[in-house]
């Protein structure tokens, strides 16, 4: 009960100082973040889309695990869990879409204009949803389990191209692209550490709720397919 | 060695009703012609040829090369060849047979369209050549593994490019990239880092491919 009235707290104070903090040329109170070229004012938003963008990727990789873990275990609670981290990842995916594209029409004058970085999330969406959409498609459990785990591990071993390689090497407009000279590296270098202590409290607080939804995710799965045998068991 | 005969028995029965070789021809027909119709009397780019040419042969694939693993569903085989073959064998078995057919199935693509579009000329050879090796591998690996998955989903075949076009789209955007450069005639050390990733592709897909096998194969 505590850490969730600590989280509440933590996820309240990034909220507020995140927004209400100003961004000034010369910061010299401890509330001020710096003026990054480039950026500028649209700069407030990498603390709500970098965690969102994050835990796309942990999300990913937690389902990944869990894949791996089934296939190696066939045990349906991996199944569950994996299952459970996909569906949070397609909801921080979304968010992460939505925020960026917001910020681009800010920062670049469109919603939408298939830079690299917008490319890989937009594969990431359609994994995502070819995920689900084979889940969907089969109704034996052990079947499912077993080729969606396949499908997951083969989808993730190809998205390194997108998250990491692609972004990186091609010219585009997102900060930490090929050819960015002004925003860079924005968390190592042009941030100050008060602007570094919000952004990565809130990259532990937004990670916390994740996990907290993962387990409560979870343990309703693997509940409910418990009162389905039960069911059938009566009804037998 | 039994990877070939399962080849061969994969090849007697395609000459014997000839559906997939049909098929595919009648879809890059259709698919170019409805490319031709839309274009109307306008002169395409040379640009644009080159991911005209990449969404001819995505379809094309997607279209042909499902058949691998549905077919032997569908005529309820795929239980004798779990008793006589390895898992192994029988992927490598498919995955030469696909090879064969998008291999088949690109040459006559680029032959058409070389002479349909009159900018789709190719300026570097052996870049378009070692290109078109590399991306026609993927594509045949990547589609066989898809194909086994859909064929134990209960050959639900609008899936099939739902499932592969994600994981196909890295080789699909590096590929057409690189047709585009072998159009512009950039030198082959412009374009390392782009074959690299090609490569990477490949090897990438081929493990995985030949690791994952075994659990959608066995029941």
């Amino acid at each position: 009960m505590i850490w969730k009235v600590f989280l509440f707290l933590l996820l309240s104070f990034v909220l507020i100082a995140g927004i209400a903090f100003p961004i000034v040329n010369k910061p010299s109170l401890w509330y001020e973040f710096p003026f990054i070229k480039g950026l500028g004012q649209n700069a407030k938003i990498i603390f709500f889309h970098v965690p969102t963008a994050w835990l796309t990727v942990i999300a990913f990789l937690m389902s990944t695990i869990y894949s791996i873990k089934y296939l190696r275990k066939k045990n349906l609670d991996d199944d569950a869990k994996s299952y459970s981290a996909a569906q949070l990842g397609i909801i921080f995916c979304i968010l992460a879409t939505i925020t960026g594209s917001v910020w681009s029409k800010f920062a670049w004058g469109s919603f939408w204009n298939w830079d690299p970085r917008q490319t890989s999330i937009f594969a990431l969406l359609l994994i995502y949803g070819a995920w689900f959409a084979l889940r969907s498609a089969i109704e034996q459990e052990e079947k499912r389990a077993t080729l969606s785990a396949v499908y997951a591990i083969i989808a993730f071993i190809t998205v390194p191209f997108f998250i990491f390689i692609m972004p990186r090497i091609m010219t585009g407009l997102h900060p930490g692209s090929a050819d960015d000279t002004n925003a860079g590296p924005v968390v190592s270098f042009k941030m100050n550490s008060n602007m570094q202590l919000i952004f990565y409290l809130s990259l532990t607080g937004f990670t916390i709720l994740y996990f907290w939804m993962w387990r409560l995710g979870y343990k309703s799965i693997i509940l409910l397919t418990k009162f389905q045998l039960k069911d059938q068991n009566k009804q037998l | 060695m039994k990877s070939y005969y399962l080849f061969s028995k994969d090849y007697h029965s395609e000459i014997r009703t000839r559906y997939a070789i049909n098929s595919l021809i009648m879809f890059i027909i259709v698919a170019v012609s409805v490319i031709l119709f839309s274009i109307g009397n306008e002169r395409v780019p040379g640009n644009l040829t080159a991911g005209l040419y990449w969404v001819v042969i995505f379809f094309s694939a997607m279209s042909g090369l499902g058949r691998a693993f549905i077919s032997e569903e569908e005529r309820g085989t795929s239980m004798t060849l779990q008793l006589i073959a390895s898992p192994s064998t029988v992927l490598s078995g498919k995955i030469i047979f696909n090879l064969i057919l998008v291999f088949a199935m690109n040459i006559v693509i680029t032959f058409i369209y070389s002479i349909l579009f009159e900018e789709f000329v190719i300026q570097n050879y052996i870049l378009f050549i070692i290109n078109f090796i590399l991306g026609n591998i993927g594509l045949a690996v990547s589609a066989t593994i898809i194909s086994a998955i859909i064929a134990k989903a209960g050959s639900k075949g609008t899936l099939y490019p739902v499932l592969s076009f994600p994981i196909l789209l890295p080789l699909i955007l590096t590929s057409a990239k690189l047709t585009l450069f072998s159009i512009d005639g950039t030198s082959i050390n412009d374009a390392v880092f782009e074959l690299a990733i090609v490569a990477c592709y490949d090897v990438i897909m081929v493990s995985a491919s030949y690791m994952l096998f075994d659990f959608i194969w066995k029941d």
